[in-house]
């Protein structure tokens, strides 16, 4: 299992190299979204209507982080649970996105997706929010601000830690590992 | 006669304010010593590198008063009222709420509470969830447990048939649980509701996530069908994270009521490994 450090956008030749299980430390501009931001985005979409940013290279945090104190950039920001995302991230994939972070797990859909548009699925550690939220040094809200917590907002992140779970060869993180511990005790 | 006791309402908003701040931020020391333990016995390193990922986490949240999880959860409040206590002051209910939205708003804590159809969010957290137990006394126990969306979802109510049975009810919760699998953000602890009715076995259920982490239950039947499941759980392989290993749950704990001769229902709910709740006697 391999360690890479990469930067939004990400390209084809940077999904290509990346197998489920290695460990990426991702830097540059991520966009968040949960259901409620990609509802509304996939509703413009059908009707003709602008993304509130071009998905095209880029990677989907999926986030509702809590409150930022004075004088910090973002509250604890751990991933929220993603097959709420799978009727979305197809689409969107289609469109050009490279990569969503979040934690548990997606659809097959999404894993096709992933193969032959070549995106990947990172998964991060859920419930490791304050930790996480650590590596983001900028975030502004771009979009839908009544969503509160849902907003869509723009992050500046420095190595933030993933997992590559699902890769742009059909495999799964969750199911390797999973095979690999079974019955162990 | 007992002597009525008066306890101001006031007093409860103040203890709910400061338990929902310091469940927030503070894990249970029950659940931080479970999952050392568990560090101990892990033998995948993924999985040590993701438990050694969450106690630096509680480190970072307990110092710099940062949220152990963004999902700060809904409040959900068990109160058990001893019968010769009077609430003066106003409404207990009132009181509870007013204590959530000031400590999420205070605490920058995430405000999660939304219309189930429009989803609109309330923006205050509210209303809290509470449960009412009137018990023999005078005191006021509350336990308040800040229920993140996750693991909620990883929740169900199943009404099993009788002849389902011992080994029926460990099935189902085993296969629920790998089928959960990385969802709830394992390593956690399942809360097992068995008997009584529909909607009571699932209070059992969660009332169960919040006993001592690892503490077997009282009946002997009871302790020895925990120890099965949790055994089958970690088999599973899931380990913490999702990211594999042998620690995918820390803890089954279940509680058990009388039912009626024609049914048997079963409720699941699932604790992740944050497991927030902090609780006070008034
Ligand atoms: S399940 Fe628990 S740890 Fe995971 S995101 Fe939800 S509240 Fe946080």
């Amino acid at each position: 299992m391999a360690e890479y450090r990469l930067t939004t956008p990400l390209s084809d030749e940077d999904i290509i190299k990346l197998k489920a299980g290695d460990t990426v430390y991702l830097s540059g501009v991520l966009y968040t979204a949960r259901d409620a931001a990609h509802m509304r985005m996939v509703k413009a979409l059908e009707e003709g209507k602008e993304l509130p940013f071009d998905v095209k290279g880029q990677v989907i945090y999926y986030v509702g982080p809590s409150p930022a104190r004075p004088g910090k950039p973002i509250g604890s920001a751990g991933p929220t649970t993603s097959y709420r995302m799978n009727p979305f991230a197809p689409k969107l994939i289609a469109l050009g996105q490279k990569g969503m972070i979040g934690k548990g797990k997606m659809s097959d859909e999404v894993k096709e997706a992933c193969a032959k548009y070549k995106a990947c699925y990172f998964a991060s550690i859920g419930g490791a929010a304050a930790v996480v939220g650590s590596s983001v040094k900028k975030a502004e809200i771009i979009a839908y601000p009544e969503l509160g917590p849902e907003a869509v907002r723009r992050l500046e992140v420095e190595n933030m830690p993933l997992f590559v779970c699902f890769d742009s060869y059909g495999n799964d993180l969750y199911e390797i590992a999973k095979k690999e511990w079974a019955n162990k005790l | 006669m007992s002597e009525i006791r008066n306890v101001s309402v006031k007093d409860v908003e103040e203890a709910i304010y400061k338990l929902a701040l310091d469940a927030a931020y503070h894990i249970p020391e029950d659940v931080l010593e479970a999952e050392k333990k568990a560090y101990e016995k892990e033998k995948s390193e993924v999985a040590k590198k993701v438990l050694e990922t969450i106690f630096q986490n509680i480190e970072v949240s307990s110092k710099e008063e940062f949220p152990l999880c963004q999902d700060t959860g809904l409040g959900v409040i068990f109160m058990e009222v001893g019968q010769d206590v009077h609430f003066v002051d106003g409404y207990v209910v009132d009181a509870i709420n007013n204590g959530v939205e000031r400590a999420y708003k205070d605490g920058y804590l995430r405000k999660s509470s939304c219309n189930p159809l429009t989803r609109e969010n309330y923006g205050n957290n509210l209303p809290a969830i509470v449960h009412t137990f009137v018990v023999p006394g005078d005191k006021v126990r509350l336990i308040f447990d800040a229920k993140g969306g996750g693991s909620e979802s990883m929740s169900k109510v199943q009404m099993m048939k009788p002849a389902d049975g011992r080994e029926g009810i460990v099935q189902t919760v085993v296969d629920w649980m790998i089928q959960a699998g990385p969802n709830p953000c394992p390593p956690t602890i399942v809360g097992v509701g068995i008997g009584a009715d529909f909607e009571r076995c699932a209070v059992m259920a969660k009332h169960a996530t919040l006993r001592k982490v690892g503490e077997p239950s009282p009946d002997p039947v009871l302790a020895d069908m925990e120890q099965e499941i949790l055994t089958k759980i970690n088999n599973s392989g899931i380990g913490p994270a999702g990211l594999g290993g042998l620690t995918t749950a820390l803890a089954v704990h279940i509680e058990m009521e009388p039912c009626h001769i024609a049914t048997l229902p079963l409720a699941i709910n699932t604790a992740c490994h944050v497991n927030r709740h902090k609780e006070i006697e008034l």
